[in-house]
């Protein structure tokens, strides 16, 4: 922070005091930072097949999850870490941390949200998650019974290692939707889960997706079937509380065929000095004619000042296209984390469909973010979008990196990709490192990196209004800003009302 | 970190059909210490970061692979211009052939006659500048060039020549394996046109080294030329003083495999580097790769890179340009525009174009695209009754002149320009 609360610090032309001001409040004093005081339960420390049985055990597993689960942990001891990111942290030592813990008072599964710990459902009211849901995690009568066209968003809180309770449910359940935790489907609904999980990020795909894929301890699923709407937003809230715990958790996310979903993620952890790693996957299919919207705002503890502790957050995000016409919107905002190694991806295997992704990556102090997309089209008439700004200040290091593949097959596909960095300061750094294979000539891929490159037309209408061209500017930066932000939930609404402020003005590519 | 056993075997199998080659004199050091880096570096594979789009093997294959010699009636490039002419056949020197070496304002003298004196101001170029370019990349190939180069030219300037100097390399043994190794020190004020043609040898190592110092200025044109079944890997490692420029540009036509990489580090401030390629590629084995890394460590320096691909029947191309600005390089202006056209659905454009800038007062920008023709341009012209063969020809000229455009003089830009369009015209 030191550098950003100085007044006098010297910023470059364009760069005006507001946006200094909004960064440095936006990841200024972490307001997550405060412990729930609650008594623990732990897996002995390390990873081992044994702690791989212990979590599927504890979840009440069935033998063929173990089995996978041992497999994975089998491929993960022959892998070795990636060092291919643009970040430096001290070497990682795996079996000096807790890879389960949970509450005691979730021992004994809470049979209804009225038997959940007050001290549980105290932490996520602290954290700001609406009030309306407050009373239905905890049980509050007639909560469930909505006004008419009032928003409504559904919460699956994660903690440490276990999901506390979900929202809404009967009413989802109405609309045939599945919403719950993971284990409670890998229980419930077998059938699915072994259809879908490990389908689109398979066992062996990375050194922390395999990791994940050994320990995951809970997480989201998701079901929409055919043909449906969503009815409400649905979201899950992960909190990291216990120290020296790694959070693993695994989301699947399945929109059946013409269904839409939009898929809200929160992230938030206690400030501590040491390090803490948690490695999530996340896994979507959309199959023919559906829609997935996913948001993030990602705010784990970003390290001290000093860029003492904070959270390793290495995730593997990937949704697959199946199905014709089939479409994604991955949009996130990255304030947190020291260490964020991060690229959700889009597998445009249907014809016609599209991928999208929209990203913000703040980092400050001494965070250090590697983060983009992956877009590889394998279907014809495939489209995908990439926006990504990125903005570094301290002694931060902001890397995009990003794939964008065009198969011979993906005939009359189209990408357009637009990164844009700014730098707050003398000290941080800001890179690009974006992969373009194109192997046919039907598709167009355009990437750029400009500064200040507003579309043209928007500019035309606006100066035809009587805007001088300054104005102009602004006004178009700024709505194309809100058209990422606004596909944030509400729960998100002050850092992003915080990030609209943010103009990218004198930004370099 | 021990290297991987498929790549430790590849590089000791290479390594041991080598000799360094005698006579070395004051380049013992570098050849021996360039060698041991070799070794310890290992020589590139497939699954290394920077070859991931082009394959190496044929490169460090202990044999080269054959390459039939390119049977053409037309004169070389280069040969109406007014130039000082130094002849390589297959990667060795040809005396009879070339120009006598003495130009006013320039000392021209072969490598091995540079080697064999007691001092020379060579020895602190030569491979000190590849040295120096292998962090944070490694450049396996250049380092084995620098231990293992048979023959080149070293050139010091103290003046503004008068006329270019042309380095011409010809191909007329099918399995000839060249490794050259050039050094050229343009010293304070001075200024010199390099050019290059020709195919060189049925494969080809290529190191130059150029030091640039204050306000000198270096022009580098080449013309890599036109065997269809040619393999080269060539290095251009540069250090630019205050106020001075490099300009180099390459046009590539034909050939299975071109790497070329470029390696600049700007370390005085006010220094200008452009480094501009066109190529045209034809037929599936065809491969070009652009490999270019650019360091600002010094204040307002402004560096461009242009490249664009044309490829068709099959044809790969490869950029990887990368600009890294340095802590404290403030002003920096760094541009980069790599563009590939695609003329058929079977050809590849692959491209990694990085930036990694610590400083906040720079204006950085790079571009990409990829695409085919623009159809509506086409029919325009097939309208007016262009034939659709000579309409093609004409937007992929079009096409690639913004790179053309980077060669300062006309003259050698409007030859290259035709020399271009016959090459199109004569495809057809």
């Amino acid at each position: 922070m030191a550098a950003l609360d100085r007044p006098e610090l010297d910023v470059k032309e364009g760069v005006d005091q507001d946006t200094v001001d909004a960064v440095a409040k936006l990841s200024g004093k972490y307001k997550y930072g405060w412990e729930t005081e609650i008594e623990m339960e732990y897996a002995p420390k390390g990873v081992n097949p044994d702690i791989v049985r212990l979590i599927s055990e504890k979840n009440e597993e069935p033998e063929w999850m173990t089995e996978w689960r041992l497999a994975a942990f089998e491929r993960w001891e022959t892998m070795t870490e990636p060092k291919w990111a643009m970040v430096n942290y001290p070497e990682i030592d795996f079996q000096d941390q807790y890879y389960y813990a949970r509450p005691k008072s979730m021992v004994e599964k809470p049979k209804s949200l009225d038997d959940v710990d007050p001290k549980l459902l105290e932490t996520y009211k602290k954290l700001g998650i609406p009030l309306k849901e407050q009373m239905i995690l905890a049980g509050v009568e007639g909560a469930e019974d909505y006004k008419e066209g009032e928003r409504k968003v559904a919460v699956d809180a994660v903690f440490d290692s276990v999901s506390v309770g979900t929202t809404f449910k009967k009413e989802l359940e109405k609309a045939g939707v599945i919403f719950c935790s993971i284990s409670e489907a890998i229980k419930n609904h077998p059938e699915l889960v072994k259809k879908y999980l490990g389908s689109v990020v398979p066992v062996s795909d990375n050194y922390y997706a395999t990791l994940n894929s050994a320990v995951f301890s809970d997480g989201s699923f998701v079901y929409i079937p055919p043909n449906t709407r969503c009815p409400m937003e649905l979201s899950t809230y992960f909190r990291i509380n216990a120290e020296n715990t790694g959070q693993f958790e695994r989301t699947l996310i399945i929109a059946d065929k013409g269904s839409y979903v939009s898929y809200l993620e929160g992230c938030t952890a206690p400030q501590r000095d040491t390090a803490q790693l948690h490695a999530a996957v996340v896994e979507i299919i959309v199959e023919e004619d559906a829609e997935v919207k996913y948001s993030t705002v990602q705010n784990w503890f970003p390290g001290d000042e000093n860029g003492k502790g904070g959270i390793y957050n290495f995730v593997t995000k990937r949704a697959d296209c199946r199905g014709d016409r089939s479409k994604v919107m991955w949009t996130q905002v990255e304030t947190g984390s020291a260490v964020t190694w991060k690229y959700p991806s889009c597998i445009l295997r249907g014809n016609d469909s599209q991928g999208e992704f929209y990203s913000i990556a703040i980092a400050n102090n001494y965070q250090q973010a590697d983060t983009g997309t992956k877009m590889i089209h394998l279907g014809k008439n495939t489209k995908s979008r990439i926006v990504s700004k990125g903005i570094s200040a301290g002694k931060a290091q902001n890397t995009y990196r990003g794939l964008v593949s065009m198969h011979p097959k993906a005939k009359n596909s189209r990408n357009y990709t637009q990164c844009d960095s700014l730098l707050i300061g003398s000290q941080c750094g800001a890179h690009t490192v974006p992969y373009i294979e194109v192997k046919n000539n039907s598709s167009r891929v355009e990437h750029e990196a400009t500064t200040s490159k507003v579309d043209d037309d928007q500019l035309f209408y606006c100066r035809q209004r009587g805007m001088d061209e300054e104005e102009a500017v602004a006004l178009v930066v700024n709505g194309f800003c809100k058209e990422v932000l606004q596909a944030l939930p509400m729960e998100f609404a002050m850092e992003a009302q915080q990030l609209v402020a943010i103009s990218l003005e004198g930004s370099v590519g | 970190m021990a290297l991987p056993k498929i790549k430790a075997d590849a590089t000791d199998a290479r390594l041991a059909a080598l000799t360094l080659p005698d006579g070395a004199g004051w380049a013992t050091e570098a050849r021996q210490s360039a060698l041991s880096r070799v070794a310890a570096m290992g020589l590139p594979i497939k699954r290394d970061e920077y070859w991931r789009y082009t394959d190496p093997t044929s490169l460090t294959s202990i044999e080269a692979p054959d390459a039939a010699v390119f049977e053409s009636d037309e004169a070389p490039v280069f040969n109406d211009l007014d130039r000082l002419k130094i002849v390589f056949v297959d990667g060795v020197f040809d005396a009879e052939a070339s120009d006598d070496l003495s130009l006013d304002g320039v000392e021209i003298e072969r490598l091995s006659d540079a080697m064999g004196r007691d001092i020379h101001w060579a020895k602190d170029l030569y491979g000190v500048l590849e040295t120096r370019g292998q962090t944070p990349v490694q450049r396996p190939l250049a380092a084995l060039n620098t231990a293992f180069a048979t023959d080149g030219i070293v050139i010091r300037v103290t003046k503004e020549v008068s006329k270019p100097i042309n380095l011409t390399y010809l191909h007329k043994d099918v399995s000839s394996d060249a490794i050259l190794h050039h050094v050229v020190k343009v010293e304070e004020g001075a200024s010199v046109t390099l050019l290059e043609n020709g195919p060189a040898a049925a494969r080809f190592n290529k190191v130059l080294e150029v030091e640039v110092a204050d306000k000198a200025s270096f022009h580098h044109v080449r013309a890599q030329g036109r065997d269809h079944e040619r393999r080269a890997v060539t290095g251009i490692f540069t250090r630019l003083g205050t106020e001075s420029a490099f300009k180099s540009f390459t046009l590539t036509v034909n050939g299975v495999l071109t790497r070329n990489e470029t390696v600049i580090e700007l370390t005085g401030d006010d220094a200008i580097a452009h480094v501009a390629g066109a190529c045209v590629g034809d037929g599936r084995d065809f491969l070009h790769d652009d490999t270019v890394f650019i360091t600002h460590d010094a204040e307002r320096c402004e560096s461009r890179q242009v490249f664009k691909k044309v490829l068709h029947n099959g044809a790969t191309g490869v950029f990887q340009g990368k600009i890294l600005v340095k802590e404290g390089a403030q002003k920096t202006d760094g541009y980069q525009i790599s563009q590939g056209l695609l003329l058929d659905d079977d050809s590849n454009f692959l491209a990694k174009p990085e930036l990694e800038i610590y400083a906040d007062d720079v204006a950085c920008s790079h571009g990409s695209t990829c695409g085919a023709l623009d159809d509506t341009a086409l029919y325009y012209l097939r309208s007016r009754g262009v034939p659709k063969g000579e309409a093609t020809d004409m937007l992929t000229l079009a096409f690639l002149a913004e790179a053309l455009q980077e060669i300062e003089n006309e003259e050698i830009a409007d030859e290259l320009g035709q020399r271009l369009e016959q090459w199109l015209g004569r495809r057809r």
